[in-house]
């Protein structure tokens, strides 16, 4: 048979032959007995359509076709489909919706072969929906339509179900999801509209009710636990039967009805919340706290808050129990640094171990927690004990490290660790350079009087100080120890020109440390009258010392030096380790049986401060070198003083120590002078290249200049930590603008330390005020 | 009063240089006659060997004019003349300050008191009033400030009517204060420019970060402290 000679089949007629093929496969949907169709059927019932779609019209049945084909799928659906869906309920309903769209898309697939050829060109050439489209689409306007809210509701009933712990048919509910999908035939808004919109909003309300009963009953770690198990169980909710684009707005959901709403409340509550945790170190809840805060938006401010809130009440605490035991001090012990702070130091460092571990391990390194420690530790650790500041505690603590007989016996790793540990806290002090000169002063003790433990020790924290805070802060200190190489080379030289100079020699042993000025404190010289023997030793460095260089003055700083005296004692002679001063003292008694204090005061040439100190040091405290009369505790400038032949001790050689004078409150003044010339200099530089300035602008410009390297820290203006200028000692300041910048040393600034310097600088004619604006400065030339 | 007669008498003529010629010197006549009384008078108060009206002298021109030596008048008079030494009136000074005043008699000096405080108190002068006040203070050579006691009485002297309830707590302030032992020019005008410009005593429009002096900055904080 050829095209031509094919019989036109008329469209009843084709039309019967279909139906005959469709009511075949309703019958196997429907599960009645019915043989499949073989490939003939099918053949045939495709062939049928192609005929009639490719006869000559009037033959020619596409659109008669395409419409009956949409017919086929109404007829079923209205009276099938529909009715057996809607007589059941609940879950059963759900499981009748799933096999009968199963079967439709079943039913679809196969009519659409059959109906194929108008898909090919019919379709096109009208832009019609193709007949897959127009298939789904008869479900979807029949009984989606109809439906979808009763299923709708059915699901998010079993939903709650299994929420409240009873098991449910996971994979039904996956089937029906997924005609809500389907249904939308690529797009999702099916899905979202008719399901998830509702779903979601079923899910706040469920979970606010469960919220408002736990936030009451409940203690805030197992209120954690369960919103964490919640949580977990959405999660797994969604990727069972859920759509995986429901997964961040459910999780958001739940996140927002269980936590941000009772946030306050659960971090607040008073026997299990933020703060007892911290307090009873409930380190898992703590963490469970942080990875559930971290999800809801600015959830980790409150959280953070109360850990610096926390931090600080601890370092606060630690502050007075270290004022209560130093007030407990004996009275004359008050100004020395005793072991009590020595201890507070010490606890200060173990609580940012502690607390850092919490920041690393709980808080997973958060730079939040960050902040809350650092900012919680500057609270407390500027606060001083007892009268002294934390810079002096801290500089105190390093020395008892380094030094030889300090309090702290440590390994080498132990100690390396700690003076890292005490670096990392001199960050959170503000007053840095008042630090680095406390520092400096134990250091030139330790480094001229042999007291430094372990050489490799200084270097190792000179280093670690040179990283946290520049190079300049650590210069002087570097020469220092440097100069003592230095000053050992030199005495080799010394002893050298000695043996080639016999007659220069002046009989007694001596060595002379030259210092470099500019590296370590100034130290008063006075003119102490030196014992003739001494006088020699002192020409015969000099004249040394011209040899080796011309263009360097020497300043004898007498009161650093020590003397080893031999005193020929009734019963023995023994040595005796004393000062210059106390040797100077002592060597009077050579030629004077008895002295009055007046005389020793006039012979010596030192101040009262002085003789005192070093008379009490021989005649009234462990070794009476010296009979004082009359024989009280204390020196007055009555007292007269004898040798004293009959002393004895059964140590050949004893060493008689002379109690330094407190530094700290020169160490106060030098530093804050240094301060005040810093800030004068800024300024003046300012105002002399502005020429005229606002007072905010120049205050501005100021603490930026001084503060260029770090940042600057006030509660006014909300900047960080900055540098400030120190100057160096042997400039005369005439004129401030050609001072030069030595030094950068660290500082906090004092706005209003700033605003009175600008007033100093007014009344000595620098700046004034400008006439008509009492807010700017010029400058006078 | 002859010289005026005389003039009166020839207003009917129509030569009018004349008559200014005839005014120019009658009133350079009465001027010079002026300067004579003005100049008897500062030589009345005056001691005889320095020239100059000292302390005593200043006394007995208080009386005479019955005005305590320490009224806040002497200073404006003081002020009026240009005066430079506290305690010391010179010949110039004398003859400027009662030209301006046209008194040339203890009284008409007395009556001129009233008109002077007025003009004193005029805004455009008070300030240059208010500042003269402290300079005259100033009596040691390169002084540049005065101590505190004194820059109490002299807030009293010369803003205590104006200003009675800032300038008691500002005295009573600066009474206790230890930071500033004494006050300088600066911070001087900065009290008057504090009384005019804030208000009182809420200080509400006073912003420490501006160039108040500091003394001021804390002025302010004990007052809140205290009012709390």
């Amino acid at each position: 048979m050829t095209m031509n000679e094919r019989k036109t089949i008329d469209l009843e007629q084709g039309w019967e032959f279909m139906q005959k093929g469709i009511t075949k496969l309703k019958n196997i949907l429907e599960g009645l007995p019915e043989p499949q169709f073989s490939s003939e059927d099918y053949m045939m019932l495709y062939t049928t359509i192609y005929n009639m779609c490719t006869q000559k019209p009037p033959h020619d049945y596409s659109q008669q076709l395409y419409d009956k084909y949409r017919e086929s799928f109404e007829e079923y659906i209205s009276s099938t489909v529909l009715p057996s869906i809607r007589e059941k309920h609940d879950e059963f309903m759900l499981r009748e919706l799933v096999k009968r769209w199963s079967n439709h898309k079943v039913m679809v697939r196969w009519l659409s072969r059959f109906f194929h050829y108008l898909d090919r060109y019919f379709i096109a050439r009208r832009s019609l929906p193709p007949l897959n489209e127009v298939g789904l689409t008869c479900f979807r306007d029949l009984v989606y339509t109809e439906l979808n809210g009763k299923v709708r509701d059915a699901v998010i009933t079993l939903i709650d179900q299994e929420r409240e712990g009873e098991q449910i048919d996971r994979a039904l509910l996956k089937n029906v999801l997924d005609i809500f999908v389907e249904i939308g035939m690529g797009q999702m808004d099916y899905y979202e509209n008719d399901f998830e919109t509702a779903m979601l909003k079923d899910t706040a309300a469920y979970y606010s009710r469960k919220a408002s009963n736990w936030i009451l009953e409940d203690s805030c770690p197992d209120y954690m636990l369960k919103a964490e198990e919640c949580l977990k169980r959405e999660k797994d909710r969604v990727s069972h039967y859920l759509h995986s684009s429901s997964e961040p707005k459910l999780l958001e959901k739940v996140q927002h009805e269980l936590l941000s709403v009772y946030a306050n409340q659960l971090l607040e509550k008073e026997h299990s919340g933020c703060h007892a945790l911290l307090r009873d170190d409930k380190v898992e809840d703590l963490s469970r706290m942080f990875r559930l805060f971290s999800k809801i938006p600015r959830g980790l401010d409150p959280v953070s808050n109360i850990f610096k809130q926390h931090v600080t009440a601890e370092g606060t605490a630690l502050v007075k129990l270290a004022e209560d035991a130093a007030s407990n001090k004996k009275a004359e012990k008050r100004d020395v640094v005793g072991l009590q702070e020595q201890v507070f130091v010490r606890k200060v460092i173990e609580l940012h171990d502690k607390y850092l571990a919490y920041v690393n391990d709980c808080f997973q390194n958060h730079t939040l927690f960050h902040k809350s420690l650092k900012e919680a530790f500057e609270v407390f650790c500027n606060k001083g004990v007892a009268g002294s500041s934390s810079a002096e505690l801290l500089a105190t603590f390093c020395d008892n490290i380094l030094k030889k007989g300090g309090s702290e016996k440590l390994s080498d790793e132990a100690i390396e660790e700690m003076l890292e540990k005490v670096v990392k806290l001199l960050a959170y002090i503000s007053d840095k350079d008042l630090f680095a000169e406390f520092y400096r002063k134990k250091l030139a003790r330790r480094l001229l009087f042999d007291k430094s433990a372990n050489d490799d020790h200084e270097r190792s924290i000179l280093t670690k100080l040179k990283q946290q805070c520049g190079g300049q802060f650590t210069s002087k200190m570097e020469g220092m120890v440097t100069d003592l190489t230095l000053a050992r080379e030199n005495q080799t030289s010394f002893e050298e020109y000695l043996s080639n100079n016999p007659n220069a020699n002046p009989g007694i042993d001596l060595t002379v440390t030259v210092l470099t000025t500019g590296f370590w404190p100034s130290y008063k010289s006075f003119d102490l009258n030196l014992p003739a023997e001494m006088v020699k030793c002192v020409e015969v460095f000099r004249e040394f010392y011209q040899t080796k260089t011309k263009h360097r003055k020497l300043t004898w700083i007498y009161s650093l030096g020590t003397c080893n005296l031999l005193g020929k004692f009734e019963s023995r002679t023994t040595e005796l380790i004393v000062t210059t001063y106390q040797a100077s003292a002592l060597l009077l008694f050579n030629s004077s049986d008895r002295l009055s204090y007046s005389e020793i005061m006039t012979q010596l040439n030192l101040s009262d401060d002085d003789v005192v100190r070093l008379l009490h040091s021989l005649s009234c405290a462990k070794y009476k070198i010296l009979n004082k009369e009359p024989n009280t505790k204390t020196i007055s400038p009555t007292d007269h003083f004898e040798f004293n032949s009959k002393f004895t001790d059964k140590m050949r050689r004893i060493k008689i120590p002379l109690p330094p004078v407190d530094e700290k409150k020169k160490v106060i003044e030098d530093v804050d002078k240094d301060r005040r010339y810093a800030i004068d200099a800024s300024i003046v530089r300012i105002m002399k290249s502005r020429k005229v300035l606002g007072h905010q602008q120049l205050v501005l410009e100021c603490v930026e200049q001084l503060g260029r390297m770090f940042k600057v820290h006030n509660t006014l203006f909300s900047f960080l930590f900055f540098f400030f200028v120190f100057v160096c000692e042997s400039f005369v300041f005439l004129n401030l603008t050609t001072l030069a910048l030595n030094e950068m040393l660290i500082l906090q600034p004092d706005f209003k330390a700033i605003k009175k310097r600008i007033e100093d600088l007014i009344t000595r004619d620098y700046l004034e005020r400008d006439k008509s604006n009492p807010n700017m400065f010029r400058y006078l030339a | 009063m002859k010289m005026r007669r005389s003039v009166s008498r020839k207003t009917g003529q129509t030569n009018s240089t004349d008559a200014t010629d005839l005014f120019r010197s009658a009133s350079s006549k009465a001027s010079s006659k002026e300067m004579e009384r003005i100049d008897n008078l500062f030589y009345s108060y005056a001691n005889k060997s320095s020239g100059m009206i000292d302390p005593e002298g200043i006394e007995s021109l208080c009386s005479d004019i019955e005005v305590s030596h320490t009224d806040v008048r002497i200073l404006m008079l003081a002020w009026k003349m240009k005066a430079e030494k506290q305690g010391y009136f010179t010949l110039e000074e004398w003859r400027r300050g009662l030209k301006a005043l046209r008194a040339d008699t203890v009284n008409k000096l007395k009556k001129a008191l009233p008109d002077l405080e007025k003009e004193v108190k005029r805004p455009t002068n008070f300030q240059d009033f208010y500042a003269f006040a402290f300079r005259y203070c100033l009596t040691e050579e390169k002084q540049k400030s005065v101590d505190i006691e004194s820059v109490c009485e002299l807030l009293g002297l010369v803003l205590g009517s104006q200003y009675r309830a800032q300038v008691d707590y500002l005295i009573e302030y600066l009474k206790i204060q230890s930071d500033y032992k004494v006050i300088n020019m600066d911070q001087w005008m900065g009290f008057y420019r504090f009384c005019n410009e804030i208000s009182f005593p809420d200080f509400n429009n006073y912003d420490p970060n501006l160039a108040w002096p500091l003394v001021l900055d804390n002025f302010v904080e004990w007052m809140k402290a205290k009012q709390t």
